[in-house]
């Protein structure tokens, strides 16, 4: 099973894919919607990306009051 | 759909509703593609009797007051209805406002009674300010089975026995109270009547008429005066039904279109540019003939549809497209001031019955509606039925502040008797937008006189709110605007907010005083935030209770500096 580490940079990763922002420029505390310049349905794209990823199903209110990666990656462990 | 007009409370209509159509179809629950629930009206009734009852087991009385936290979903509604049935008040929360936020409200509000979902519960339950909870009953659904629950009791479980007693209301009794802005800062808990509500839903439905296999996609959260309209009491008093989707995302969405064959459905600008998107996607993937071939149908159905909407010719015309939204749409509702012209105009070009409208939950949802004879993209229609607009104080081509007076406007401010003598002056409701009546008697809308602001996604945003998360800045005075508030714009949309920093005597700003700024505004929730601030080297105006004048303030800033003197962040 991934480490929580391991599971933040693949979704930096994603993020980074998903949105064209360089993946040098996004950290764990970074907040997602203002680095990648996103509304909150960009932000449920980005989650459906991510749960086809990992192979979970998240929950819309998984996001709800989640504005950065590390929060976010943790969301995502708990179900792994 | 009923005659209103027999009854006296919402309790007594939707029960009216539910003994008439008791086997047709009330609430779909879908959860992505999957479907947890349906109830006929029969079956809805027979799961909030019994919440009903055991609510007033445990004390709930006519006048208690029960505030719901949940997402779109059918036990919001059956929820609601045992309140009313037990001669409650409602106090639908925003399950998307952070726990200290609720917190507040629901003290404010004084709630006896908190509904919520396990996982905002969660989140209530570890947020610093718990302690302020007063609610003796807390009802949590879809509670893990071994989930710690912190005083809080299984929705599921909450069940009484015996038939419960109906509890009837007057017209002039309050149905609910609806928070239109005050999370932080001072609550605005619009108190509703019963009369409100049902004249509201009385006005309405002759443009939105449900009858038993009409449909209403529920999107928007409950809370909202237009699902809860349109999501609940309209559908209710015309034996539709009700369709909850538990996921925003788009490609659900428009899913749910076809295989639920959608008949209303209320969007915010934001949805509705999700779904302009996947169609232009979809026309781009087109072979050139067949993309040549689309673009004449939509001038030909542009054409005939210049002077009224021909929804039945559209539909045979631009067959795949309306085939997209299931064939039944009937109309999208939209908030007309906060939408691009342009974004509406692109679906009335497909034929897609698109209306724009304006209203305030101070008014009970609706205030003007297009029509739709003719479109007019840029207005925001005609005053519904019952409702009295008067343009205020107009200046400049007829532009002044909308009064409006009808038996939908709100009774009061929840324990606020000076805001709500500011709001409504001599029974005419202030909006506080600026607006114009056209000849034809159309409302077109300029901006705001006072300085909320509506975002993108649907969400007031009050500048004292925003103030507050600035508060102890190394500075003299803050104050935060609606940037058009400052340089009219002339429209309603793409708005930003600006912070006004007056820097201590002799100093300016400095570096890190806007990185200060940046860090705190990454804070606030994502549309909250401001775009940039201004420096300004006065003393703001204030009035004798130290209030900062923001009108006198924004005049004498739109004066000196441009726009482009906001530094952007």
């Amino acid at each position: 099973m991934n480490t929580i580490e391991q599971t933040t940079d693949e979704i930096l990763q994603l993020a980074s894919q998903h949105f064209k922002v360089p993946l040098a420029e996004l950290k764990p505390d970074d907040d997602f919607f203002t680095k990648l310049g996103i509304n909150s349905l960009q932000a449920l794209d980005l989650l459906t990306r991510i749960e086809q990823h990992f192979r979970i199903e998240l929950p819309d209110y998984e996001l709800q009051g989640v504005t950065d990666f590390r929060t976010l990656a943790e969301r995502i462990q708990s179900r792994l | 759909m009923l005659d209103l007009r027999q009854y006296t409370c919402l309790g007594e209509a939707l029960r009216a509703g539910i003994e008439r159509w008791p086997d047709e179809l009330c609430l779909i629950e879908a959860d992505r593609e999957r479907e947890n629930a349906r109830f006929t009206y029969r079956q809805f009734q027979e799961a909030a009797l019994p919440l009903a009852r055991a609510l007033q087991d445990a004390g709930f009385r006519q006048g208690s007051r029960a505030a719901i936290i949940m997402t779109n979903q059918s036990k919001w509604l059956i929820s609601a209805y045992a309140v009313f049935y037990s001669g409650g008040v409602l106090v639908p929360l925003d399950y998307k406002l952070s726990p200290r936020e609720q917190l507040a409200l629901l003290a404010h509000s004084k709630a006896e009674v908190l509904i919520t979902e396990h996982h905002i519960w969660r989140t209530i339950v570890q947020a610093p300010d718990f302690g302020s909870l007063r609610a003796s009953t807390v009802l949590v659904t879809e509670a893990p089975p071994k989930a710690e629950l912190a005083g809080a009791q299984r929705w599921e479980e909450f069940r009484g026995a015996s038939e419960p007693a109906f509890v009837p209301r007057k017209r002039q009794d309050p149905a609910c109270i609806v928070y239109s802005s005050g999370t932080t800062g001072r609550p605005k808990g619009c108190v509703l009547t019963h009369e409100n509500y049902l004249e509201q839903c009385a006005a309405v439905t002759p443009l939105f008429p449900f009858w038993p296999g009409a449909r209403y996609l529920s999107i928007i959260p409950t809370n909202h005066a237009i699902d809860f309209m349109g999501g609940f009491i309209m559908p209710f008093t015309g034996g539709g039904t009700v369709v909850h989707l538990r996921t925003l995302r788009p490609e659900f969405i428009r899913d749910a279109f076809t295989r639920y064959q959608i008949t209303y459905m209320a969007v915010v600008p934001l949805i509705l540019k999700s779904l302009q998107r996947g169609l232009e996607d979809r026309f781009a993937g087109l072979p050139p003939l067949k993309r040549r071939v689309l673009n004449t149908l939509i001038g030909i159905n542009r054409a005939l549809t210049r002077r009224r909407t021909r929804l039945r010719l559209s539909r045979i015309l631009l067959r795949d497209v309306h085939k997209a939204f299931g064939g039944g749409l009937r109309a999208l509702l939209v908030g007309g001031a906060f939408t691009e012209p342009a974004l509406i105009d692109f679906f009335h070009g497909l034929g897609i019955p698109i209306y724009n409208g304006y209203g305030t939950t101070e008014a009970c949802t609706a205030i003007a509606v297009n029509d739709l004879q003719p479109f007019v993209p840029d207005t925001v229609g005609k005053p519904v039925r019952g409702m009295e607009i008067r343009i205020l104080n107009a200046h400049s081509e007829s532009i002044g502040e909308v009064t409006v007076r009808s038996k939908t406007v709100m009774s009061h401010y929840l324990d606020d008797p000076e805001l709500t003598a500011e709001t409504i002056v001599d029974g005419w409701l202030m909006t506080g937008d600026l607006g114009q009546l056209d000849a034809r008697g159309h409302l077109r809308l300029f901006g705001r006189a006072k300085n909320m602001i509506v975002t993108e996604e649907g969400k007031n945003v009050y500048p004292e709110e925003i103030e507050a998360a600035f508060e102890g800045l190394p500075v003299k005075e803050i104050c935060a605007f609606a940037a058009n508030y400052i340089w009219h714009a002339h429209k309603m949309t793409g708005e930003q907010l600006v912070l006004v920093i007056h820097p201590e005597t002799g100093k300016r700003v400095t570096e890190e005083l806007v990185a200060e700024i940046a860090a705190r505004n990454r804070r606030l929730l994502n549309y909250k935030r401001v775009s940039g601030y201004l420096a300004w080297n006065d003393d703001f105006p204030r009035t004798a209770s130290m209030k900062i004048k923001r009108a006198d303030l924004a005049a004498q800033i739109r004066e000196k500096c441009g726009r482009e003197t906001m530094v952007q962040l």
